[in-house]
């Protein structure tokens, strides 16, 4: 097993050095001039020179990219001019955000689309299977940023039952203490219910935007290999030997449904760490994402930089949490890494 | 299967009763004020390298300086600061020297820090140091009142603090209660100061070494910045306002929305035609100043051809769509400049008002005395950042001068890369706003049209005569000689018109109805100080 995660992370270093030198060279095709930003309002053509010496942005494309890679493996992301902090900071004090946002998203789609897709393979073509197919296509075929807007006005302006879409507390909360940077967990550790309360009360309108979009994909993935399955002959066989109908579709066929969706899940979840850009900007959300965004607008490399590269890392992490599952879901995966 | 749904049902309970929970921990609403911005500081500290506009609210607020302005009240009964009035605030009194060459302020005895350190002559003079050497924007801003040297700055006792005047101006004054010479915590900052930061530019632009008003509570770059007000603060009334919270909120819809539902106090940060809206439906408090000193342009490059034609530009001048752009981009709102014929001006502080007015005809006519009766191609660019006003107008123009043969390319440019091209000055075409903190003219046309080309002088105007003429009204003391050269350099901007001017951009706040005391300041921020609810 350990050896397994070794050579996967192994193997992951080439990407990762990929990632590095791409961002460094897309960010520098990027039209704008951080020294012209960096000197203010009224400075000459002389103090943005000396200022644009000062980051280092007069010298040559590989030497730029040498002082670049020995920032980074000291484990310096440079700073952003946004904030104005050190872009470390700003993801370590971000991530948790985006991820406790995601996470929320990600399990109440799953909440929601794995019981339909089961029950829609189990009847297939009736009337059940036909309405959650329409509410499932409903969900992901509205743009994201265009949900999260549309709960926002029903859900917080004309009803008033969400509170004030302003980001992971409202305005009169503090957060618990940080251990985890998790809001839901901070409050949990720290015993403090109201905290509790007000962080699930921010975090729902968000993840509702987000679980909506994941629902049909893992829906019809779970439907498609619940149906494979239920038709296959160890599930024949099952029924034949007469073991309860729940031990037979959960414990059999859901099992082994199980694959396809766990792969899925992993790439929805990939894929909403990036889609929740725009859900982090309608709710003024303090992600990574909008982070990110913000800085691409004002030509601020540094944290896109750090941004691309904490993605990627992501990623190869997410990937190998996979592909444990995976051995875990079905022992014939382990064998080989 | 049941256990599993017994344990989803006691779930779905639990995390209904939370959702249905009150509002935790409701505090006093009433001393409490929610600001929702579209953006925040990036620095605590106005001195530091790229501070932002927020910055400036930050420091405005932490921050004492040695005076203030006055208040006045306009006709419609609101309210704004008086650029003739300085007031008192870290200084109780100040005297100016007979000979005119120094003046010597008193500081207030029972002024203190927020860490409880009096506040000193010697702070003063460190923090004035500290605004003349560290360069970019401070010392420009202190340069423009000739405050240029620390040589200036003197202690004569813990009370007593003199500036000595480098040559007589009457920018030196103002420049002293602008945002920028703010007095620092000297020695809170000397302990975080090192020999390759001897000015603690890295500990000031994350912390608050300051006296004002209010103290950082807590700031989260990108996020909220909380101030509690500073309860033994004494330059001053002290404020009504506790607590102020300024939520970064990026969607400019939500922000609308956060103020209609009443979950947010006040704000600046609205698209032109929200306001409108927002003033028209009655909610909400809609107050709106003309931003003084401040105009939005078409600029014309001066210096390469077709605008280096003063004809091209004068057609150009009648073929602007005023009233349209007006109507369209800006709603209404803010001050039309155009079709004010040049006899009927006041000069002095609202020299802005334009001669010109569309007449296409005219128009087409200067263009063929161009020697252009075909017209020309060009781009027309414009700042991306400020689009919701930029876009519209450019269209506009876009449509006008394609009928004076003027074809057009429109140019978008992301905020980020704006500056960078205003210094290349290459845009042959383009809209763009400036506004002056000191509401003096010359110090507006200094920046503006001055041959010594700053980045404000977007067009590369160059004009000796110009030039001569505001450095007159500079320095002249005799206010009919003064009146004479705004006059003078005024019409050479209208005869020649390197820009035209189009509106004077509003101010717009929207605030609850029971938020009293909000005043208009030149360096456009929120001033906690005068706010209440009530």
């Amino acid at each position: 097993m350990l050896r397994l995660v070794g050579r996967r992370l192994v193997v992951a270093v080439p990407g990762l050095v990929g990632v590095v030198v791409v961002t460094f060279l897309l960010n520098r095709a990027l039209p704008g001039d951080p020294a012209a930003f960096f000197a203010g309002p009224a400075a000459t053509q002389q103090a943005i020179q000396e200022i644009r010496v000062k980051l280092g942005l007069d010298r040559s494309l590989p030497e730029q990219f040498a002082l670049y890679v020995r920032d980074l493996a000291r484990g310096d992301l440079g700073r952003s001019l946004t904030t104005g902090q050190p872009v470390v900071s700003d993801l370590v004090a971000r991530l948790p955000a985006s991820l406790e946002l995601t996470l929320c998203g990600l399990v109440l789609g799953v909440a929601i689309a794995l019981p339909l897709g089961v029950l829609s393979a189990t009847r297939p073509d009736s009337v059940f299977d036909h309405a959650s197919r329409v509410f499932t296509t409903a969900g992901v075929s509205l743009p994201i940023f265009f949900t999260g807007l549309l709960l926002v006005y029903v859900f917080y302006y004309l009803l008033g039952w969400a509170p004030a879409p302003l980001g992971r507390l409202d305005a009169f909360s503090t957060p618990a203490p940080r251990v985890t940077g998790f809001f839901l967990l901070d409050a949990a550790i720290a015993r403090d219910a109201a905290t509790l309360a007000a962080t699930v009360r921010q975090l729902m309108l968000p993840a509702v935007t987000l679980g909506l979009f994941t629902m049909a994909p893992i829906a019809r993935m779970t439907r498609a290999a619940m149906l494979g399955v239920l038709g296959s002959d160890f599930i024949r066989t099952a029924r034949a030997s007469g073991l309860a109908p729940r031990t037979v579709l959960v414990t059999y066929a859901l099992r082994n449904a199980m694959l396809p969706v766990v792969t899925l899940l992993g790439m929805i979840f990939s894929f909403l760490l990036g889609a929740n850009v725009l859900v982090e900007r309608v709710f003024a959300w303090p992600g990574v994402g909008s982070y990110a965004l913000e800085a691409l607008i004002a030509s601020d490399y540094a944290p896109v930089q750090g941004f691309v590269l904490t993605m990627a890392t992501l990623y190869v992490l997410l990937n190998l949490t996979i592909d444990v599952v995976y051995g875990l879901l079905d022992p014939r995966v382990r064998i080989e890494g | 299967m049941s256990r599993v749904l017994r344990l989803t049902m006691t779930l779905l309970a639990l995390f209904g009763s939370i959702a249905t929970a009150g509002p935790a921990g409701a505090q006093n609403r009433n001393e409490t004020l929610i600001v929702v911005v579209e953006s925040g500081p990036n620095s605590m500290d106005i001195h530091g390298v790229g501070a932002n506009r927020p910055a400036y609210q930050a420091s405005w607020n932490l921050y004492d300086r040695l005076m203030t302005y006055g208040v006045k009240t306009l006709p419609d009964g609101s309210k704004m600061y008086d650029y003739n009035v300085l007031k008192p605030e870290l200084a109780e009194s100040w005297t100016l020297a007979p000979d005119s060459t120094s003046v010597t302020f008193k500081l207030r005895r029972d002024a203190k820090f927020h860490d409880g350190a009096p506040v000193t002559a010697r702070d003063v003079k460190w923090s004035f140091d500290r605004a003349v050497t560290v360069g970019g924007f401070p010392t420009f801003q202190m340069k423009a009142g000739s405050l240029e040297k620390p040589e200036q700055f003197e202690v004569i006792d813990d009370a007593t603090f003199r500036v000595k005047f480098l040559r007589k101006d009457k920018l030196t004054m103002p420049d002293l209660a602008v945002p920028v010479p703010v007095v620092f915590n000297a020695e809170l900052a000397k302990k975080h100061a090192s020999a390759s930061d001897p000015w603690a530019m890295e500990w000031i632009k994350n912390n608050d070494a300051g006296s004002g008003a209010y103290k950082l509570e807590s700031w989260k770059p990108g996020q909220e910045t909380i101030y509690v007000r500073f309860d033994e603060w004494t330059s001053g009334p002290l404020p009504k306002l506790k607590r102020v919270i300024v939520r970064e909120v990026p969607s400019a819809g939500n922000r609308r929305a956060l103020l209609e539902r009443g979950d947010a106090d006040i704000s600046f940060d609205l698209p032109p035609k929200d306001f409108a809206e927002l003033a028209r439906s009655g909610k909400l408090q809609v107050t709106s100043h003309p931003v003084e000193n401040a105009f939005a342009y078409v600029g014309m490059n001066a210096k390469h051809p077709p605008f280096n034609n003063l004809k091209v530009r004068q057609a150009v001048a009648h073929a602007v769509p005023f009233e349209k752009m007006f109507s369209s981009a800006l709603f209404g709102r803010g001050v039309l400049l155009s079709g004010n014929p040049i006899a009927s001006h006041t000069y002095g502080h609202e020299f802005f008002p334009s001669p010109f007015k569309t007449d296409l005809a005219m128009a087409k006519a200067l263009m063929a005395e161009a020697g252009y009766p075909n017209g020309f191609e060009t781009t027309l660019s414009f700042d991306q950042g400020f689009a919701t006003t930029n876009e519209p107008m450019a269209v506009l123009l876009q449509e006008s001068l394609v009928q004076i043969g003027i074809k057009t390319t429109i140019n978008k440019i992301p905020g980020s890369n704006w500056r960078n091209m205003l210094l290349k000055k290459e845009m042959p075409l383009f809209l763009n706003a400036f506004g002056g903190w000191l509401n003096y003219p010359e110090y507006f046309f200094f920046w503006n049209f001055h041959g010594q080309n700053a980045v404000f002088n977007t067009s590369s105007y160059q004009n000796p005569e110009m030039d001569k003429l505001i450095d007159l009204a500079r320095f002249d003391s005799d206010p009919k000689k003064y009146a004479d050269d705004v006059r003078g350099f005024a019409k050479m901007m209208l005869t020649d018109v390197p820009r035209v001017s189009i509106y004077q951009p509003p101010l717009d706040v929207a605030m609850q109805k029971n938020v009293k005391g909000y005043q208009y300041w030149f360096h456009r921020q929120l001033d906690y100080r005068q706010l209440e609810k009530q």
